[in-house]
């Protein structure tokens, strides 16, 4: 039931997420923040198990801020969004039972999982968690966590990359997973151009956004729109219909 | 003694690990790096050997940073430098990444400090050749640090320390001159340090500076030496009030 979806507009890229945390027929919460914000040019837009999703988000975030230390520069789009790929495509391979050999970039002591990250322009689907204390389930592939990976540099622009829970590796102009993806991404077939600006880009992810809700059997009701462009990766909009419920004064 | 020296984990019968010794030989050898702690700044300096003409300094960096608010200066073994300084990065964001928070400065020397001690424990190794200065800001308490280790491991916090090549000749300058500052007085305290045993110059001279709202930030050359032109006139008006007065009075 998660949705998370993203395009390109002129100068930016955009990436929405729901922000249920569901288990089975709970919801925990409907302010989840799905996207994390990887460093100052880059969204990370994940969907799939909560533990999984942060997990993997987080420690794709922590060595990408490990390599802007270690180089002096921070990793380009692409390149964080390949990097995420590999680790997700490794999870996948790994052995989890037998320790095998890491590579050198994982210098963080982690185990796969399956994962599904979603940068403002990947959607990677892999999960790593580290060995510090933290059980090793059996079986590589989660429930698919999907993710899309959005950036911007400053030489090519903004761009979106789609990666699914098995690695796939996409550049694209418009992503989205999960069930919304049937009806967000059809809207977005219909109404989508390259080059748009930021209202209409916002438009068309409330058009997208009143499909989910009209259309999708459990749809979530709180959705999150963050943004990058030139001057950064950031929160643009919350779309709530449901507010939670304030703590009661004694 | 010759005997004594060869494997690191063999004790001499005085008591000495000499290789470590040795190791601390290299550090002197190395160059000069100050560091002084301030009330709302840490500064950080080291001495650059002459360039050759041919070489790009701006890869020749000596002041880096750990994280956003963790830098090191070190003086010795640059290539082992470079080893420990990856090690620290990756335990920075480890850190970060298992407990949710920045390391404090006392954890990430810690660390450091424990990686230099167990290469004098093992057979086969030779210590890490190299001092380092690390300083920063606790992320929770918001107080500056510094901290300095030795090829031997151990670690301890201080005002203002110097290592590398003549060291002592700085500790003793700034035992003498050390006074709380702020700002750019720290600047200049530390850069007052450095020209006791540096060719005065921004050109011979890095210098950066570790603040809580900007992390760190070097110091370009223009800057070093407009800092470093102020410290001779201070001088130089230090000196004529220090003159005896003038013959013509005295006729």
């Amino acid at each position: 039931m998660e949705c998370v979806f993203g395009l390109v507009g002129d100068g930016f890229a955009l990436v929405a997420a729901d922000s249920s945390a569901v288990n089975s027929i709970l919801v925990h919460k409907s302010n989840e923040d799905k996207i994390m914000i990887l460093d100052s040019h880059k969204l990370l837009g994940a969907s799939g198990e909560a533990g999984d999703r942060v997990q993997f988000t987080e420690y794709i975030q922590k060595n990408v801020h490990l390599y802007e230390f270690r180089n002096g520069i921070p990793l380009s789009t692409a390149a964080a969004a390949n990097f995420t790929r590999g680790e997700l495509a490794q999870a996948l391979r790994k052995d989890m039972d037998n320790h095998l050999e890491r590579s050198e970039l994982k210098s963080l002591d982690l185990t796969p999982i399956s994962v599904g990250i979603i940068t403002s322009k990947f959607v990677v689907t892999t999960i790593l968690a580290p060995s510090v204390g933290t059980a090793q389930p059996k079986g590589c592939i989660g429930n698919g966590r999907d993710s899309s990976i959005a950036g911007y540099d400053k030489d090519i622009g903004p761009s979106l990359y789609y990666i699914d829970y098995i690695a796939t590796l996409h550049k694209v102009d418009k992503g989205a997973f999960g069930y919304g993806s049937f009806f967000s991404l059809s809207m977005m077939d219909r109404h989508y151009h390259s080059g748009m600006s930021l209202k209409e880009a916002v438009d068309l992810v409330d058009k997208c956004i009143v499909e989910i809700r009209t259309r999708l059997v459990v749809s979530p009701p709180n959705f999150v729109i963050k943004i990058v462009d030139k001057d950064g990766a950031k929160e643009y909009a919350w779309r709530e219909t449901i507010k939670d419920a304030e703590e009661p004064t004694a | 003694m010759a005997r004594y020296d060869r494997a690191i984990t063999v004790f001499s019968p005085d008591g000495h690990l000499f290789q470590v010794e040795y190791a601390l030989e290299a550090v002197r050898k190395g160059n000069a790096a100050v560091g002084v702690r301030g009330t709302d700044a840490i500064v950080l300096g080291v001495e650059k050997k002459s360039t050759p003409k041919l070489q790009d300094s701006r890869s020749v960096r000596k002041i880096v940073s750990l994280d956003t608010h963790i830098a090191l200066a070190c003086a010795g073994l640059k290539a082992d430098a470079r080893v420990l300084i990856n090690r620290a990065r990756i335990e920075c964001q480890s850190h970060r990444l298992t407990v949710e928070d920045p390391v404090t400065v006392e954890y990430i020397t810690r660390y450091i400090a424990g990686l230099q001690q167990k290469y004098t424990q093992s057979g086969g190794v030779r210590p890490f050749g190299l001092s380092a200065l690390i300083v920063g800001f606790d992320p929770d308490t918001g107080v500056p640090a510094l901290y300095q280790t030795d090829p031997s491991g151990t670690f301890s916090a201080w005002k203002a320390n110097a290592t590398g090549r003549n060291s002592n000749s700085m500790r003793e300058f700034l035992e003498k001159n050390y006074k709380e500052t702020s700002g750019q007085e720290t600047v200049k305290l530390a850069i007052r340090a450095l020209l006791e045993v540096v060719e005065s110059g921004g050109k011979n001279i890095e210098i950066a500076v570790m603040t809580k709202e900007q992390g760190l930030r070097q110091l370009e050359e223009a800057e070093i030496d407009a800092i470093v032109a102020e410290i001779e006139a201070e001088k130089a008006a230090a000196e004529a009030a220090k003159k005896p007065p003038s013959k013509d009075s005295l006729v």
